[in-house]
Order: C-alpha cells, then sequence, then structure tokens
C-alpha cells in the first residue's frame, strides 16, 4: 500500500489491508502462473536448445548485431539533428509576420503531421527511387520535423505575454525579442517535450527494417531466419528487445529527469507550461512527459 | 486520375482494410487502456505494478519490433491466427498504453476537491469514481483520445508492410501493374486524410457536446 494521500478512498482499516493482501497474494499467483505457462511454452517449443543460441556466440553474428544496432543509432543521429533543425525552421515560419510565409509553413507542418511516416518513407523509397538510408532519414525528419514545429511554436506562444511586451518596449526588433527573450525561456521548458519526440524519431528507425535499410532489426531478422540454427526466432527476440526498448526506456527517463529539473528551475517562471496541480487524486507520481504514439 | 477510377477496387479493399484494422483495434486498445487505467488506480500493489510494468515496456517498444514479435513469433508457439488478427493484438495492445496515460492524465484534472468531498458525503470508492470523478474526468479526456487513436490509424500502415490487406500495401499491387507510382501514393495519402480528418472531426463533434474547458 502506498502511503501517498489519495482521495479516491479512504485509508484502509485492518479488515480492509488484509483483504487486499489476500488479492495481492492472489494475483501475484495469477501473475507468476501466467509467466510459468510462458516459461512452460518456451521450453516446451524448445526455444533454448544450444543451437538456436549457439549463432549469438560467433563474432561474426555479434559484428552483424552491432553493426545494425550502429546503423540505427546513426540513422537516429541524422534524423533527430535534421528534425530539430527542420522543426525550427518551420516554427519560424509559422510565427512569420508575412502572411505567405505563415500560411506555407502550416500547410507543410499540418500535412505531414497528417500523413503516416510509413506513407512518407515508402514515397521516397519507392517513388523516387532513393536509397534505404535517405529514405529513412527524410520521412523521420519531414514528420519529426513538423510535429516539433509545433512544440517550438506552442513553447514560444507559451512565455508569459509581459516578457515579450517588454522587450518590445525596451526597444528591441522582433528578432532581438525572439532570439534573447522568448526562445531561451522557451526551449529551457520545451526540452522534455522535444526529447521525448526525439525517442518516437529513435522508436521510429525500425521502420527502416521494412525498406531493407541494414539496421538492428533487419540484422536480428538475417540471424532468425537462418536455417543452420534451427531459424533461432524467439532467441533473437529475446535478446533484440530489451536492447531496443532499453534505448528508448533510457531516453524517456532523461526527459521525465529534465522535465524535474526544469520545473525547480527558476529561469522557466515565466512560461506557463501545464502549471502544477495542488494535488492530484492518485497514487503514483504522474510520468511528466511520455513518448507518443 | 486514371490510378483512381481504373483500380478502384483495390484502393476500396485497402481502405476499408485500414478502416476495420483501425475499428478493432481501438476497440481493444480502449478496452485494454481502460482495465490498464484502473489497475494503475488500483489499491492493490501489485495490480498498480502490473500496470505499470504494461504501459512503460508498451511506451517504450517500437511498434515494428512489437509487430514483428507477435506477427512472426506467436505462430511459432503454435498459436495460428489470421494476420488481420495478429495486427490487430499488437497495435491494440501498443496504443492501450498511450489511452491509459491519456485516461490516468483525465482523472488528474478533476480537481482534488471533487474527490475528498464525495468520500466526506459518505460515498464508497465506487461511487466517487463512477458518479463523480469519472464523468468529469471524461470531458476532458476526449481530445487526448482521439488524438491517440489518429495516431492508432496511422501506425496502421506498418501492417500493410506485413502482408494484411491496407491501405498502404496497394501500392505494391499498383506498381506491379505498371501503373504512375506517385500518383498512387496520392491517392494512397488521400485515403490516409479522408480517416485520420473523419476520426478528428468525431472527435471535435464529440467535445463540443461534452467537453469542458478547465
Amino acid at each position: 500500500m502506498s502511503t501517498e494521500a489519495t482521495a479516491l478512498y479512504d485509508l484502509p482499516g485492518p479488515r480492509t489491508r488484509r483483504r487486499h493482501r489476500f488479492y495481492g497474494v492472489l494475483s501475484a499467483v495469477v501473475l507468476l502462473a501466467l509467466i510459468g505457462w510462458i516459461l512452460h511454452l518456451l521450453f516446451d517449443t524448445d526455444q533454448f536448445t544450444y543451437t538456436k543460441w549457439m549463432p549469438f556466440e560467433y563474432k561474426g553474428i555479434q559484428e552483424l548485431l552491432l553493426r545494425g544496432l550502429g546503423n540505427t543509432l546513426k540513422a537516429f543521429a541524422i534524423a533527430g539533428a535534421l528534425s530539430v533543425a527542420l522543426g525550427g525552421l518551420l516554427a519560424a515560419g509559422r510565427l512569420s509576420d508575412h502572411r505567405p510565409v505563415r500560411w506555407s509553413a502550416t500547410a507543410v507542418v499540418e500535412f505531414f503531421r497528417a500523413m503516416p511516416v510509413l506513407v512518407m518513407i515508402f514515397f521516397v523509397f519507392v517513388a523516387l527511387k532513393v536509397q534505404p538510408l535517405p529514405a529513412l532519414v527524410t520521412g523521420l525528419t519531414l514528420y519529426n520535423g513538423s510535429v516539433l514545429a509545433e512544440v517550438f511554436r506552442s513553447g514560444v506562444g507559451s512565455v508569459e505575454r509581459g516578457q515579450r511586451e517588454a522587450a518590445f518596449a525596451l526597444g528591441m526588433r522582433k528578432s532581438q525579442v525572439m532570439a534573447y527573450v522568448l526562445v531561451p525561456q522557451a526551449v529551457r521548458a520545451m526540452l522534455p517535450a522535444i526529447i521525448s519526440q526525439l525517442v518516437v524519431a529513435l522508436k521510429d528507425t525500425s521502420l527502416g527494417y521494412l525498406i531493407t535499410y541494414e539496421e538492428f532489426l533487419h540484422a536480428g531478422k538475417l540471424i532468425a531466419s537462418n536455417l543452420d540454427y534451427d531459424l533461432p526466432f524467439i532467441p533473437v527476440v529475446m535478446v533484440i528487445s530489451p536492447i531496443y526498448i532499453g534505448m528508448c526506456m533510457l531516453l524517456s527517463w532523461f526527459a521525465g529527469r529534465v522535465s524535474r529539473r526544469e520545473r525547480r528551475s527558476p529561469k522557466t517562471d515565466a512560461v506557463d507550461v501545464a502549471a502544477a496541480e495542488p494535488g492530484t487524486l492518485l497514487p503514483g507520481g504522474d510520468p511528466p512527459t511520455a513518448p507518443r504514439p | 486520375m486514371n490510378v483512381l477510377t481504373d483500380n478502384f477496387a483495390t484502393f476500396a479493399r485497402g481502405f476499408l482494410g485500414t478502416v476495420e484494422l483501425t475499428v478493432y483495434a481501438s476497440l481493444l486498445a480502449l478496452l485494454l487502456g481502460f482495465l490498464m487505467a484502473s489497475f494503475r488506480v488500483a489499491p492493490v500493489a501489485s495490480f498498480r505494478m502490473f500496470g505499470t510494468v504494461w504501459v512503460t515496456v508498451l511506451r517504450n517498444t517500437p511498434l515494428t519490433l512489437l509487430f514483428f514479435a507477435v506477427l512472426l513469433g506467436l505462430p511459432r508457439f503454435g498459436l495460428v491466427l489470421p494476420f488481420q488478427v495478429f495486427a490487430v493484438i499488437a497495435l491494440g495492445c501498443y496504443t492501450s498504453a498511450f489511452i491509459c496515460e491519456a485516461l490516468r492524465a483525465g482523472i488528474n484534472t478533476v480537481p482534488r476537491g471533487q474527490g475528498e468531498a464525495a468520500r466526506s458525503l459518505g460515498m464508497s470508492f465506487g461511487q466517487t469514481l463512477g458518479v463523480v470523478v469519472l464523468p468529469q474526468a471524461f470531458r476532458a479526456v476526449i481530445p487526448p483520445i482521439g488524438s491517440t487513436l489518429i495516431a492508432l490509424a496511422k501506425n496502421s500502415a506498418i501492417a500493410g508492410a506485413f502482408s494484411v490487406t491496407e491501405l498502404l500495401g496497394t501500392y505494391k499491387t499498383l506498381s506491379e501493374l505498371g501503373y504512375n507510382i506517385v500518383w498512387t501514393f496520392v491517392w494512397i495519402a488521400v485515403g490516409y486524410l479522408i480517416i485520420t480528418l473523419a476520426i478528428s472531426a468525431l472527435f471535435n463533434l464529440m467535445e463540443r457536446k461534452w467537453g469542458i474547458a478547465r
């Protein structure tokens, strides 16, 4: 039982606590049974035979996996950097004083946010006949750049009005107001949102598998479809998914950490990001930032 | 233009495939998401832990990896189902994690005093949640659920790459028939725009009817 106060139910008395403990034990037993059943299935279908795990001992296979991981990280690094740049550009376009610029930037952002990333990647790959890596990076950049443009724009928009007015009153030009006053405050407050968008980009690099970009999942697929090792599909999934999920979790955790830091920092006081609630109804802290689907 | 008129049947089949996938996966995601959200609020610690693990893991799983594991992995355990069903399972489970968080965030927008007042009137846990908190949370939760479901519709494109009949998959048939690939993609894009705009229109309508600004 958590010690945090929650308004949804009273602090349980001795009898309720006993009942809860009973439920807890019961559900733990059910969960353990479930895990046991899965393990039984795994053993039953011979997933732990030596032949199936043997490939991971080979230097060549390890190098194949590492190269795949490297390619994934490479695609992520390029796509991430380009997305942030494109996001900044599009956000500047949307905040422009010139109507045609604003409208065209809005059209671009809205269109690419409404399209599935995979459609863009396939379009670049199939219709424009581009190599897998540039195709993947283009698709990811267009999508994540458009989303980040919205993040940047709402960030700048959420800086307290007085800041902008004071800067204009000091005689700054619009570019100065942006560069010296609004953007520095907005970026600090938006950093968690930016990082969690990068988690989305990292997750979506796995789409490269579908256009035969030689990334991590693709390397796994190569090993999994090898008849010599008795098609070690499940072992491959068991090796690959913890690494993939771990990388994404690490980045998400980092976003959460940055967000908690920002909330304490006086430098972001003027930015109105989701004001802290006096108290919440639910036990357990609310994760401040989350990767979007 | 004749890319569309000549192959209307192919496009229609793909379009309906995407719609079907979206609807079934949405239902599964809403159901599982609600279940997980109630697990995460439950007074029993092991339920809470299960909900937390479910959400944390699924939210950080690349959807392609999940599709890979579900569509190609589950048959290894002797579980043979149509690919369509596997795709619905993968999409539904993935999206349920986001639905769960949207619901939780929605409950958190209800001011604490509401729950406390209900408790002090002597309402039980069920009454507090069902009569006071959830009806208010529902109103706040409409826009985030809408955007999650739009994301689901867009993510269903991945199923096409795993040989499920679906809108994006139609490009393969048409390019083999030698049609202009650019125009094919234009019509695929139009199809996706119709679906996402329809979902967002539906949720706008719901929000206008029930939503509130807090």
